[in-house]
């Protein structure tokens, strides 16, 4: 690491007063009450968590501080004074600063015209990327302005984000669930980051529903539950258990094994699988080979776009394999055969994108029940479509994975996430089938729906399923697989028995080196990239 | 104040039935405006158009004859956008159906050949029409070829090969030197449904396919594989749906239905094939498939609408002395307009005032 050269902080608060009040904020969507008289104080020098499950009403909160959502009552008031935010530029001008859940990057531009491309066009272009580069430096962030997006890992294109956040010289950085996509070891990096910008003065908001990292990392903690204010507490005095209680009122099903699960015979074998990609984005698949075994649950760790979806596409029968004999599913060489008939031999799949990929969002749950049943189900008899089946299975499926929805046939696009992915998940667990492969189960999902999916995935495992899991929560493969192997670059790693996968070696084979070199950490973060 | 077009959280099923209706409303206003400028008083215009077919029974029965062709390729057209697949090429379909059917008619003239001859008409114009939708649907699967541009080129091939026929090969030799086939015999001819009517059986068969098309796309995997392909397609490649399998089968029926629709209408009101006889079948059904909100019945009701929109522009030819080329103009329009207010069923307008504005211009 650098020596931070001294970047201009923020010009010095009184300590006793906050920098940004939200008071008695309320936002109506229709009928829905989405923030209902929620109150925030941050304080200068804090980082400051919010807290809460899907849909607690924790974005609407942010958006209405960033100027993005004007509050239905309630006002808000930066350093004493009642402001009202006309837009996200008030908010900047305010010093105000924020880095979204999903990035706003154009892949095919550089680094630094991305960066450009955010700010005043008064600034000549080499002076910004000038700049890009000292803050990057100064705040042990590297990132080169002169690359591409496309070439960069997720965790780099994060750190362009934050890197164009503090171009701003923000007093109030907020950042939306930021180590959802980082490997171990840079989310340790982030940490280091974020304290150092607070002990310059700057007050961040640190939104997160994942309960250890808000305790390693913030003073203060407010949660907040169904459009509430539950509470500001000191997260470090709470435990995880409690803060998990107020989260969502009540205690959290903890996820049990079925005791007794025996892994038998091998029922999804991939062999040798080498695939090119198919967008120049796109990652190429080397000579996988796994094996998963009918009542297991394997993990596949690793920072996205290592060629997880390359992978899912391939098993699924989205794409083909080059040779048959590359994918068995229950000793049947499928590699060439379809979606369609890959499901006919028991074999289920969920992929990462609920909308679009898993659902056609537009569409009735009825018929996106239909999307994946018309191979093999009762709802279709003759090419003909039997309604009361379909909407049948949609109330089976809601009930037996609590779906919450408003109308009895809604369209997917109405579901908040976590309902819609249960519904999904729930769709292909009902099928009971042989092989079940998931891509990101309770990615974006709340704590509640989480529990339920992880819950369900392993009773499947335990009535013999073969179930292969892609995911990058470590936690999540950590309390749900039985071994853990890593993708790097389109390669596999040996699995590891999920006793012996420590976060340290899993969270280094996603950086890209060897089990081998455990104890020689190199510079992870740049290698990630590329 | 400035107008921001925003995204709906659900669409509004509202605006998607309002939005037809919404699309004639402005189109008639605009064309107020037009008659007002050519010096027509537009009250009365717009009357000749739109009320003066209706009272007639003559008109009424032209109007059903027109709508014919209008809802069956109008039809074959809906399969094709709701997969996203742009066939505009129906008017070239449509003719070569016309072609393809009327060569059995040609070559049996005066034979007395048995009442085969019209079913086997019916067939070869169908095939003839989907073989020729076939061309811009294979280019697209193997080429990437846009479907736009070569199924619109191809009318232009399909209208010159049937004038080189009707000129040449196919001429009738005591027409005068007319360009047409000679009158087809009463076995190639679709029967009419009303003695010295033009009223013809094909607008029967238009009405069964109108509740056939409505259990496909209602009631089958089929038709359900069809508007995920145009909904969402990497949700319809996950169903195990093949996209390019579903081009050609969209492409061959709607190219079926134009076909059909083409040897009907030669067979039927034309009785002969000639250049020119068809106004525009094949375009102006895009406009009543987008009307009719791509629903098989709405596509009926769009089909009946715009047969009465050629009928008034007849009737304002004679009486207003205005051209004929203004029901042209009047379509297109209501195209233009029904697009537009299609884009409020998933957007919605707000009003932003400038003080905001102005706000978000500032850093």
């Amino acid at each position: 690491m650098h020596d931070p050269s001294p970047v201009t902080g923020p010009a010095q608060e009184p300590l006793g007063r906050p920098l940004l009040q939200a008071i008695d904020i309320s936002k109506r969507y229709g009928t829905f009450l989405a923030n209902d008289a929620v109150s925030v104080d941050l304080m200068p020098r804090e980082i400051h968590a919010l807290l809460g499950e899907n849909g607690a009403g924790k974005s609407t909160l942010v958006k209405v501080m960033y100027g993005l959502v004007q509050p239905t009552a309630g006002e808000l008031r930066w350093q004493g004074e009642k402001v009202e935010l006309a837009g996200p530029a008030h908010a900047r001008a305010l010093g105000i600063a924020m880095v979204f859940q999903h990035f706003s990057l154009f892949e095919n531009l550089t680094v630094a015209e991305n960066v450009a491309l955010g700010l005043a066009r008064t600034e000549p272009f080499a002076a910004i990327s000038a700049r890009l580069a000292e803050v990057s430096r100064a705040y042990g962030l590297p990132i080169d302005p002169a690359r591409e997006v496309w070439r960069l890992s997720v965790g780099e294109r994060q750190r362009i984000e934050i890197v164009r956040a503090l171009m701003q010289n923000p007093k109030l950085l907020i950042l939306d669930e930021p180590t959802a996509v980082l490997t171990p070891q840079e989310v340790d990096q982030l940490f280091v980051v974020l304290k150092r910008l607070r002990d310059e003065g700057r007050t961040i908001l640190y939104i997160s529903h994942k309960l250890d990292e808000v305790k390693r990392l913030c003073d203060t903690a407010t949660i907040l539950r169904a459009g509430r204010k539950v509470a500001t507490c000191d997260p470090r005095r709470e435990t995880a258990a409690s803060l998990a209680r107020m989260m969502v009122g009540g205690d959290v099903g903890e996820v049990r094994a079925a005791s007794g699960r025996s892994a038998t015979v091998p029922r999804l074998v991939v062999t040798g699988l080498t695939l090119a990609p198919d967008d120049p984005h796109g990652a190429r698949l080397d000579a996988i080979s796994l094996e998963v075994r009918g009542g297991e649950i394997l993990g596949i760790a690793g920072v996205a776009g290592n060629g997880q979806d390359e992978l899912f596409a391939a098993l699924s029968g989205e794409r083909s394999a080059p040779e048959a004999g590359n994918v068995v599913i229950d000793g049947e060489a499928v590699g060439h055969l379809s979606v369609t008939g890959r499901r006919r031999l028991g074999a289920a799949f969920v992929p990462e994108e609920r909308l679009g990929h898993a659902t056609v969002p537009r569409m009735r749950l009825s018929e996106n029940a239909l999307l994946t049943g018309h191979a093999a189900s009762a709802m279709v008899r003759h090419g003909f479509v039997d309604k009361p089946a379909m909407l049948a299975t949609v109330e089976r499926i809601s009930a037996a994975f609590d779906v919450r929805k408003a109308k009895r046939d809604p369209e997917a696009v109405s579901l908040s996430g976590g309902n819609l992915q249960k519904f999904v998940v729930g769709r292909e667990i009902l099928r009971e089938p042989g092989v079940l492969v998931v891509s990101q189960p309770t990615w974006g999902v709340d704590a509640g729906a989480a529990a339920i999916i992880r819950q369900a995935l392993l009773d499947l495992a335990s009535r013999g399923s073969a179930v292969l899991v892609i995911s990058q929560d470590l936690d999540e493969l950590m309390e749900i697989a039985d071994r853990i192997a890593v993708m790097f670059h389109g390669t596999l790693s040996e699995p590891l028995d999920v006793a012996n996968a420590t976060r340290e070696k899993l969270g280094l084979l996603m950086g890209g080196s060897c089990a081998g070199e455990v104890s020689a950490p190199p510079e992870t973060s740049h290698a990630a990239g590329a | 104040m400035q107008l921001v077009l925003e995204r709906r959280a659900e669409r509004s099923a509202l605006i998607a039935i309002a939005s037809p209706v919404l699309a004639i409303a402005l189109t008639m206003v605009t064309m107020s405006v037009l008659f007002a400028l050519l010096g027509k008083n537009p009250v009365a215009a717009l009357g000749v158009y739109f009320l003066d077919p209706l009272t007639d029974a003559y008109s009424l029965q032209e109007i059903a004859v027109k709508a014919t062709p209008l809802v069956m390729i109008g039809i074959g057209l809906s399969f094709c956008y709701l997969a996203n697949i742009w066939n505009i090429g129906a008017e070239g379909q449509f003719t070569i159906g016309a072609v393809t059917g009327s060569w059995l008619a040609v070559h049996t003239q005066g034979t007395d050949a048995g009442p085969w001859v019209l079913p086997a008409m019916l067939v070869l114009g169908a095939l003839g029409g989907a073989l020729y939708a076939m061309i811009p649907a294979i280019c697209k699967v193997r080429f990437g070829a846009s479907e736009i541009l070569t199924s619109l080129m191809l009318v232009y091939v399909a209208d010159l090969f049937m004038d080189y026929l009707v000129r040449g090969p196919w001429r009738d030799p005591h027409g005068l030197n007319f360009p047409t086939t000679a009158e087809f015999d009463p076995v190639a001819t679709v029967p009419t449904l009303i003695e010295g009517s033009r009223l013809h059986a094909g607008a029967v068969a238009t009405l069964v396919l109108v509740a056939l098309a409505a259990v496909l796309l209602g009631r089958t995997v089929k038709g359900f594989e069809i508007r995920v392909v145009g909904a969402a397609p990497r949700a319809a490649a996950f169903a195990g749906f093949n996209a390019n399998r579903l081009v050609l089968f969209a492409c061959a029926l709607s190219g079926a239905l134009a076909g059909l629709a083409g040897i009907i209408e030669v067979a039927g009101p034309v009785g002969h094939l000639q250049p020119g006889f068809s106004p525009g079948y094949g375009f102006t059904a895009i406009i009543v498939a987008f009307l009719g909100r791509l629903n098989p019945f709405g596509i009926l009701i769009a089909g009946l609408f715009l047969a009465l929109t050629f009928i008034g522009g007849e009737g304002a030819q004679i009486s207003l002395k205005v051209p004929l080329d203004l029901t042209k103009v009047f379509q297109g329009m209501l195209l233009f307009y029904v697009l537009a207010c299609d884009s409020l069923i998933v957007h919605r307008i707000r009003f932003v005032s400038m003080s905001r504005k102005a706000a978000h211009g500032t850093g």
